[in-house]
């Protein structure tokens, strides 16, 4: 009945796994959150995450809107600060040691070689979004837009979001 | 406008980190709260807008320097962002102030819309609306994973990489910890660092 302890356990594992941003963890989070403790289904994290998008702040505040359905108010406090507390605690510990090995040569090479992986987390958390969120050739052409907007002209990702809410007015239900 | 371009050059005069023991906990709470309340479409812009161009609190290689520790630590870089600002400024007080600030407005208002959705998520009108935002979502990531290519890669070897950790999540399903160590790993073995090669942060 007290979902708690496993929100703060699910939640601060998920949080370790955001190398290079939130959407690195969308998979697990998917099968943690959806596939094992049926807090919700795959649609509803799919709508939250991208509403989330609309919000200000970091990008993942849909965790809070989980500990919330899961757990109540107490719930969604104790997702916050299982999310956010131990990458917090690590960037507080590691940033003054990684500030004085600016000469180690392997602080590059770490650098460099993280940058792929986290783009192709990244890319692997969309994908999985993806096979919830495009069902059609209307989304996928949606999809797409937003895609070469973007690399077109400087609009405000968030606005282009909610410019698609009006779109998906328009798409006629299956 | 005039203003930004002045005072910076009376605050280098002053020496570059010479204001920083006046910020208190209180206004590094209050900056990164409106930071949290009104960056919409991705925080970091605003970060630098506010805490370079603004309150002069760091300077632009400051910025650059904490983005890229933010971008190899896990966590949000929005939230790395608030913790190692705040604790250059104020140590753990700052840094708690920090995080605090720019996680509370999202927090309250994903709190609110969460409750709203839950109840009238199966409504027609809202269903509609919200295929609409999930596609748009989709292509968002696509922007990013492109943008962060052209900007964050330094070998063209590094798009087998990229391919070899989407296969391992999304085919092999190995799992994201299993793939960042092994892919990561191999990533990290490849860009060794090389005789002659200077140390430097990628920006």
């Amino acid at each position: 009945m007290n979902q708690i302890p496993a929100l703060v356990r699910v939640f601060s594992y998920i949080s370790i796994l955001t190398v290079g941003g939130g959407m690195a963890a969308f998979p697990e989070m998917k099968i943690l959150t959806v596939d094992v403790h049926h807090w919700l289904n795959f649609a509803q994290l799919i709508h939250l995450y991208s509403v989330g998008q609309m919000a200000p702040g970091p990008n993942m505040m849909m965790i809070v809107s989980i500990g919330q359905w899961a757990g109540g108010t107490l719930g969604a406090i104790a997702v916050l600060i299982a999310f956010f507390g131990p990458t917090a605690i690590l960037a507080f510990v590691v940033a003054k040691a990684w500030r004085k090995l600016e000469r180690w040569p392997w602080r590059t090479s770490i650098q460099q070689g993280l940058a792929p992986v986290s783009i192709g987390l990244l890319l692997a958390g969309g994908l999985t979004l993806a096979k919830g969120a495009i069902s059609g050739v209307e989304t996928a052409m949606l999809a797409v837009a937003v895609l070469l907007i973007l690399l077109q002209y400087k609009v405000n990702p968030a606005l282009l979001v909610l410019a698609s809410a009006g779109v998906g007015l328009l798409i006629p239900p299956k | 406008m005039n203003e930004a371009n002045v005072v910076p050059a009376l605050q280098t005069a002053t020496g570059p980190t010479g204001a920083q023991a006046e910020v208190s906990i209180l206004q590094i709470f209050l900056e990164l709260l409106i930071i949290g309340a009104t960056s919409f479409g991705g925080a970091v812009p605003y970060l630098r807008r506010s805490l370079v161009t603004k309150r002069h609190w760091l300077d632009d290689k400051e910025f650059v320097e904490m983005l890229s520790i933010s971008q190899s630590l896990p966590g949000l870089n929005a939230t790395n962002m608030a913790v190692l600002v705040g604790e250059k400024l104020r140590g753990i007080l700052g840094a708690i102030a920090g995080i605090i600030g720019i996680c509370l407005p999202g927090g309250l208002l994903m709190f609110v819309v969460g409750m709203y959705y839950h109840q009238h998520g199966d409504h027609a009108f809202v269903t509609a609306a919200l295929k609409g935002v999930s596609a748009a979502a989709v292509g968002l990531i696509l922007f990013t994973v492109v943008s962060l290519s052209k900007k964050s890669l330094s070998h063209n070897i590094d798009f087998v990489f990229i391919v070899m950790t989407v296969i391992a999540v999304n085919r092999l399903h190995l799992g994201v910890p299993r793939t960042l160590i092994a892919v990561g790993i191999l990533a990290i073995l490849f860009h060794h660092p090389r005789k002659g090669q200077k140390a430097s942060a990628i920006p």
